[in-house]
């Protein structure tokens, strides 16, 4: 069967567009009707392992579930969204200085994000408005003194789609941990649009962790940053056996400050991509980017970071790191910085590494009676702090360190 | 001191080694009983690191044909990580840095791991910082060395104290401290020198590969053994480190070969 047909067959399992994203729906849907999905001479899919996409599309789409998961205890400064059926969300009672968007302001935004982020005709979006029916949308303002917590779990074998819009007004400041999980063969379909108006503050943490055997994920973070405005990601994606997450940040009129720290984490026969993109639309833009990789076993780690400096874009400093650690001979980490720069007054950086881990390290800490199985995993950990040491206390309670050394000290 | 009935901690027997398909060792012998210091000078690239590295069971070294003995056994079978739990300690000319892994944490895991080895109990994370700030003493180190990440960023003296400071932790018998005087100022090596002096007992022993005799006049050796191309060419007492200092390398090595041609 062609990869085409996948799509048409998955497109046919669906439910009938109705309710508040009718609209959405049709239009992903003729979107993936018309263009199909990629080939492998697609650039930005070349490296994808299609098969695994066409994996993807036979799940079928989640309506209803009943759940009972165990999730760390919650925080009383945190409010906790968990996202299944999506309808218990919308029952929820917010905290002060967070609303829900009324039907009438969704209807103004939706799709704004996606046009000022110029991926409408993303196939991850597609999807995504193809199959989600339900949408979570909030507003923070700046009386805002609770975090946020947004969970979403998946079920077995089947796909479940999720989209989330939240506006951030002129100077508030909330802190998010989003924390997206996989299952024993099941999908993860996710869509996330922000906007930070002027003087706003997203600490935005997000943990991906794939966790049942052929977990797989596409997932999708739109970001429009206003002047002034601030973003910080700190992401972890482990344990999918096909994950794609495709950041896109752009600061519409420059002068404001984006931080990408992110750690991807493959083995077995994984297969982890993230392709992002920063743009800036004005002057004075930052960017800090530390994009970090481990490989083992005969997975494939996959990272393309671009970053587009138009000529409007004078006196932006762009930083971009990506380092690699390959800790096994059949395992693969593709890398590829992309810095497309036109204007001229500009400082940005950008460089890429892949090593692996430093025999004498490893015999230092041998030399003090140190086990070589609790030698490698204090040496993995510490390439793992630059990220995970940015991680708030309560993202920590995720026990994510464990996870992240277990999979790879073997 | 020179107690020839102690029992003997390390013996090495006609050791020939070689790194990288590059033979550098031809027949070292040398015995170290408890309560010794040893000093083993030489020029550069006569082997003295290199047997260093061989004691402690780096992996890129591999032993030709002799044998090494700690009390006994040989430790040539043994993992690096064995080596120092019964007791072996190598200090590092070069201390590795390792970023993201805290000095705090790493000193408590090897500690434990020789606490084990003499069975003792592992040690909490508040019973070792009682134990570390007494040995921080030691070596006259800051506190806030243990916060940071192993060696990241320390000057070369402090990376020096922090090995003297592992080891005071680990309590070995047989330390053998690589250059542990090279880069180090007149102030620095008087602390160091005193660390390795005070961590002197009459079970251990210690043996400290050195060029210049300004560490020798810290630390009184019992014997002094000049190493050169691979072997150790002469043993004498602490006269032999001011001799060397006095007429240089060469002019001993020439001696040395005369004297093997009359012979």
């Amino acid at each position: 069967m062609k990869s085409s047909a996948f799509c048409r067959n998955w497109l046919k399992s669906l439910p009938p567009t109705q309710g508040d994203l009718q609209k959405e729906q049709v239009f992903g849907r003729k979107r993936l009707l018309e263009k199909g999905i990629p080939s492998p001479e697609d650039e930005a899919w070349r490296l994808s392992n299609l098969n695994r996409l066409n994996e993807f599309f036979a799940l079928p789409l989640t309506i209803k579930e009943r759940s009972n998961h165990h999730f760390p205890e919650q925080e009383k400064s945190i409010k906790r969204l968990i996202l299944n059926t999506n309808k218990c969300i919308l029952e929820d009672i917010l905290p002060e200085g967070i609303t829900k968007l009324s039907n009438r302001e969704i209807e103004e935004n939706i799709g704004n994000i996606i046009k000022t982020c110029n991926i409408k005709n993303d196939l991850a979006v597609s999807i995504n408005q193809a199959a989600s029916s339900d949408l979570l949308a909030l507003r923070i303002n700046q009386n805002v003194t609770q975090s946020l917590e947004i969970i979403i779990p998946s079920v077995q074998q089947q796909m479940i789609s999720t989209r989330v819009i939240i506006i951030l007004e002129k100077g508030a400041r909330l802190d998010l941990l989003e924390v997206i999980l996989g299952n024993n063969q099941s999908a993860q379909n996710h869509l996330i649009e922000i906007k930070l108006e002027a003087n706003a503050e997203l600490n935005h943490e997000l943990i991906s962790f794939g966790q049942g055997k052929q977990a797989s994920s596409l997932s999708t973070l739109a970001v429009e940053q206003s002047p002034q405005s601030k973003y910080s990601l700190n992401s972890l994606h482990q344990g999918w056996h096909y994950a794609r997450f495709e950041p896109r940040i752009i600061q519409t009129q420059g002068d404001a400050s984006t931080t990408i720290k992110s750690l991807q984490v493959t083995s077995a026969k994984e297969q982890i991509a993230t392709h992002s993109l920063v743009r800036f639309e004005g002057p004075n833009g930052r960017l800090d980017q530390l994009q970090k990789a481990v490989a083992t076993d005969s997975s494939h780690s996959i990272f393309n970071g671009s970053i587009d400096v138009p000529k409007k874009a004078q006196k932006t400093e762009a930083a971009q790191l990506s380092k690699n650690l390959i800790l096994s001979k059949r395992a693969r980490i593709d890398t590829k910085p992309e810095l497309e720069i036109v204007a001229d007054d500009v400082r940005c950086t950008h460089g890429a590494t892949v090593s692996q881990l430093q025999e004498e390290e490893l015999f230092y800490l041998l030399s003090r009676g140190i086990n070589k199985e609790a030698a490698n995993s204090l040496l993995l950990q510490g390439y793992y702090d630059d990220i995970i040491s940015n991680f708030s206390k309560n993202a920590q309670r995720w026990n994510f360190i464990e996870k992240l050394i277990k999979a790879t000290n073997k | 001191m020179n107690l020839s009935n102690s029992e003997i901690l390390l013996s090495i027997e006609d050791l020939h080694a070689s790194v990288e398909d590059k033979k550098i060792l031809y027949g070292v012998n040398l015995i170290v009983r408890e309560g010794e210091i040893h000093a083993i000078m030489g020029p550069n690239g006569s082997g003295k690191s290199t047997l260093s590295k061989i004691i402690a069971g780096h992996p890129s070294y591999k032993v030709i044909s002799g044998s090494i003995k700690f009390k006994g056994i040989n430790i040539l079978e043994l993992e690096p990580e064995k080596r120092a739990r019964i007791g072996i300690f190598l200090g590092f000319q070069y201390p590795v840095e390792i970023p993201g892994v805290s000095n705090l944490e790493f000193l408590r895991v090897s500690t434990n791991s020789r606490r084990n080895e003499l069975g003792k109990s592992e040690l909490d994370t508040f019973e070792f910082e009682e134990l570390v700030t007494e040995s921080l003493k030691i070596v006259e180190m800051d506190p806030a060395f243990l916060e940071r990440s192993v060696n990241e960023g320390f000057s070369g003296g402090e990376k020096k104290r922090n090995e003297i400071l592992q080891m005071a932790l680990l309590d070995p018998l047989v330390a053998i401290l690589d250059e542990t005087d090279s880069g180090l100022d007149i102030d620095a090596l008087r602390v160091v020198a005193s660390g390795i002096t005070k961590l002197s007992n009459p079970n251990s022993a210690t043996i400290l590969i050195t060029h210049y005799q300004r560490l020798l006049n810290e630390v009184t050796p019992d014997f002094v053994h000049i190493m050169a191309n691979g072997k150790i060419i002469k043993t004498g007492n602490k006269e032999l480190a001011m001799d060397i200092e006095k007429s240089g390398y060469e002019l001993i090595n020439k001696r040395t070969k005369k004297k093997e041609v009359a012979k």
